[in-house]
């Protein structure tokens, strides 16, 4: 009988006592999240009070929950794929090109922001899985092509001034109950953009494609253990290839929702936001080296991250730097704390 | 394996295979084809690229100018870069994406160093050779940081690095308390500009120097002989009687070292520091020169002198670039494509297939074995 198995005394199996790898993950996230906007709330008080503040956190990162979950899907594989975020600006800046100067309207930006992501997604996944280079060089050559293009798009900010498109990035949805009075005594409706309804419907389709489908679970398998992938009769080639072309396709959206939150096309669009996506992705419990991880906690990664990063300026450290050095701190806490848990693991 | 030859071209012809076989095969070949491709095109479209003149600097002392010197003064923060590169990409298998922002920390101790604090300072405050210390030691311990994470932590270096790659820049920031400080003392540029009565640029100087001070330790010391060793198989290594994670810690130190160093010559070149802009992108070049000089990205053997080659010529092919009118914005773009084609043209998969489209036999030996 292998060890961590359960049996009671007829020899059935009883429920798992020990959680796997991915929910035990996902609790500390979930938990980490509640705990920290729970003490913002008891400490701080003010704007954390508010239901707004917290849909505004949703409002103002849809597009870094969409790219996020994307980087987990390339990371359970076992890769990373750091050309997102300049994946985000390239989007932006042509979708801004393309409404102002060559007569768009919606649904070309639509296509091209995905069209892009699946070109990076194609060559990339087709150099990481067909022709076995790093995905760390492969994505990083891709971030620069990707800063390089933006800049020869335009490089001048782009505003945005076409009708159509204003109209869907100024609409808001209003969330029953959660409004508040303000110092007047008038009553403010909470909202959220379209953005974030796009970005959650994401997230619940990526949760029951990794949990119930087939190629869902054929990517926690590559990750895992791709010798034992390939002996299962998983395809691990087209597999990884998928997982990155489903990123960067991700990372198109991302740069589509991003793009109709601010509006306007410039090259520090998306800045830092690949590293937000990783850091994201391991706060919410998915493992660099593979196999372990879930879109739902990394959605929570998402929420913790910028909860932190609120914490810290309301705690009057709000030069632009701070954010910076938070996120890296943090980061770096939760792979000490990953790496000691594999290590321990390890040597049992 | 034949015994190893510096200079493909020196190499006596063996009967049994083509000249053109035993040159592809040599570790340099990559390298010095690419600068022999980018000589030839800057030979045929202007000629007048390798033109050396003497002019007057804006001090008056007569100094050398043309491309071929811009070249090799430019190259020399890339240079050093690349040394070290090689050295943490052998021992650990993974490349240090932070140089860039830890260049941007070094440089900022530094001027802080010798302004005292001040905005601007027009004589220097503190003796410069204790400031060049102090920052090599700063960024030495940042090289720790991430040599720690890599080493006893066993994240994976190019994550681990990525730590300091997004704080890197606030930290300098923050050492700047937010402002750009300026030296106006016309001994703090020496190291970035020239030396009174000495026409070429002083960053050559510092270049060969380090070049020579790592001949010396690769030759007199096992340094390269167990980075390779743990490169190779860190396990196999341990019980050689190696600590393989005290080396490649080693190695990270080694190259925050090289990179104070790099961070100095960018500062002193202006006096001035733009935290947020500064040695913007170097990593990818400094990655690039240590691919380009056909050393493994995936760690092991490594052959220094390929990558200082290769940083060369990368600063050649920007030179060119910036020559023909390329914005320094859309550089990375046409880099990213050279990085890909290098990149596809080494890994292991196209390799086989190229060799065994060459000779068939061999790939049948292959599969018996």
């Amino acid at each position: 009988m292998p060890k961590g198995i359960a049996v009671d005394n007829r020899g059935r199996l009883k429920d798992r006592a020990a959680m796997t790898d991915t929910n035990l993950l996902l609790t500390i996230t979930v938990v980490v999240f509640f705990l920290l906007y729970l003490s913002a709330v008891f400490f701080l008080g003010g704007g954390f009070t508010k239901p707004q503040n917290f849909l505004n956190i949703l409002n103002n990162n849809a597009s870094l929950i969409v790219l996020s979950c994307g980087m987990s899907i390339v990371m359970i594989t076992g890769g990373i794929d750091i050309s997102v975020g300049a994946v985000t600006c390239l989007v932006c800046m042509t979708c801004a090109v393309n409404l102002e100067q060559q007569g768009g309207s919606i649904l070309t930006v639509i296509l091209i922001g995905l069209g892009i992501g699946l070109a990076f997604g194609a060559v990339q996944g087709f150099l990481v899985a067909y022709l076995g280079i790093q995905p760390f060089i492969v994505s990083l050559a891709g971030m620069f092509f990707a800063k390089g293009m933006t800049t020869i798009v335009s490089k001048e900010p782009v505003r945005v001034t076409n009708e159509g498109f204003l109209a869907v990035k100024e609409t808001r949805i209003i969330v029953p109950g959660l409004g508040s009075n303000n110092k007047l005594g008038v009553y403010i409706p909470a909202y959220v953009e379209v953005g974030v309804i796009i970005a959650l419907a994401v997230v619940v389709l990526l949760f029951c494609m990794l949990r119930w489908s087939k190629l869902g679970r054929s990517f926690y398998a590559v990750g895992g253990n791709s010798q034992s992938a390939n002996m299962l009769g998983i395809n691990v080639c087209r597999t990884k290839f998928l997982a990155h072309v489903l990123c960067s396709l991700l990372a198109g959206l991302g740069g589509i929702l991003y793009f109709l939150h601010v509006g306007s096309g410039d090259v520090a669009n998306g800045a830092g936001d690949e590293m937000n996506a990783i850091a994201s992705s391991i706060i919410g419990g998915t493992l660099l080296t593979g196999g372990v991880g879930n879109v739902l906690g990394t959605f929570f990664g998402v929420l913790s991250l910028n909860t932190i990063k609120r914490i810290v300026s309301s705690l009057g450290f709000d030069e632009a730097w701070w954010s910076n050095i938070t996120v890296a701190a943090m980061l770096c806490l939760f792979l000490v704390i990953q790496s000691i848990v594999l290590l321990r693991k390890n040597k049992k | 394996m034949t015994t190893p030859v510096k200079n493909p071209e020196t190499r006596v012809k063996r009967p049994d295979e083509s000249l053109f076989k035993r040159l592809t095969r040599q570790q340099l070949f990559i390298p010095v084809a690419a600068l022999v491709l980018l000589v030839l095109f800057n030979l045929i479209a202007d000629y007048k690229f390798f033109e050396v003149t003497m002019k007057e600097n804006s001090l008056g002392n007569p100094v050398l100018s043309g491309n071929i010197i811009s070249v090799l003064d430019n190259a020399s923060e890339l240079v050093i870069l690349a040394i070290g590169m090689t050295l943490v990409t052998a021992s650990s298998g993974g490349q240090d994406i932070s140089v860039g922002a830890t260049m941007a920390i070094a440089g900022s101790v530094i001027l802080r160093m010798v302004c005292g604090g001040q905005v601007t300072a027009d004589t220097m405050q503190m003796n410069l050779v204790l400031a060049v210390l102090i920052g090599v030691v700063v960024s030495a311990l940042f090289g720790a940081f991430n040599g720690t994470l890599v080493a006893y932590f066993k994240i994976q270096p190019m994550v681990a690095t990525l730590i300091m790659f997004t704080a890197g820049r606030s930290i300098a920031a923050w050492i700047n308390n937010n402002q750009l400080p300026i030296v106006n003392d016309i001994t703090f540029k020496y190291a970035g500009t020239f030396l009174p009565g000495i026409p070429v640029p002083t960053p050559i100087f510092i270049t060969a120097l380090m070049i020579l001070v790592f001949w010396l330790v690769l030759k007199f010391t096992n340094l390269g002989l167990y980075t390779q060793a743990v490169g190779i198989n860190a396990n196999s290594s341990r019980l050689n009687g190696l600590d393989p994670k005290l080396i490649k810690l080693m190695t990270y130190v080694i190259l925050g070292v090289c990179v104070a160093v790099a961070g100095f010559i960018r500062v002193s070149r202006s006096g001035s520091i733009n935290y947020s802009r500064i040695a913007e992108n170097i990593e990818m070049d400094a990655i690039l020169a240590v691919a380009l000089g056909g050393n493994a990205l995936s760690g092991g053997k490594f052959n220094i002198y390929g990558s200082i080659l290769g940083a060369y010529v990368i600063q050649f092919l920007t030179t060119t670039l910036y020559k023909y009118n390329v914005p320094s914005t859309a550089l990375p773009a046409y880099k990213a494509v050279v990085v890909i084609l290098l990149v596809v043209l080494s890994a292991p998969v196209v390799r086989e297939k190229l060799a065994n489209m060459k000779k068939a036999p061999v790939r049948a030996a292959k599969g018996v074995s």
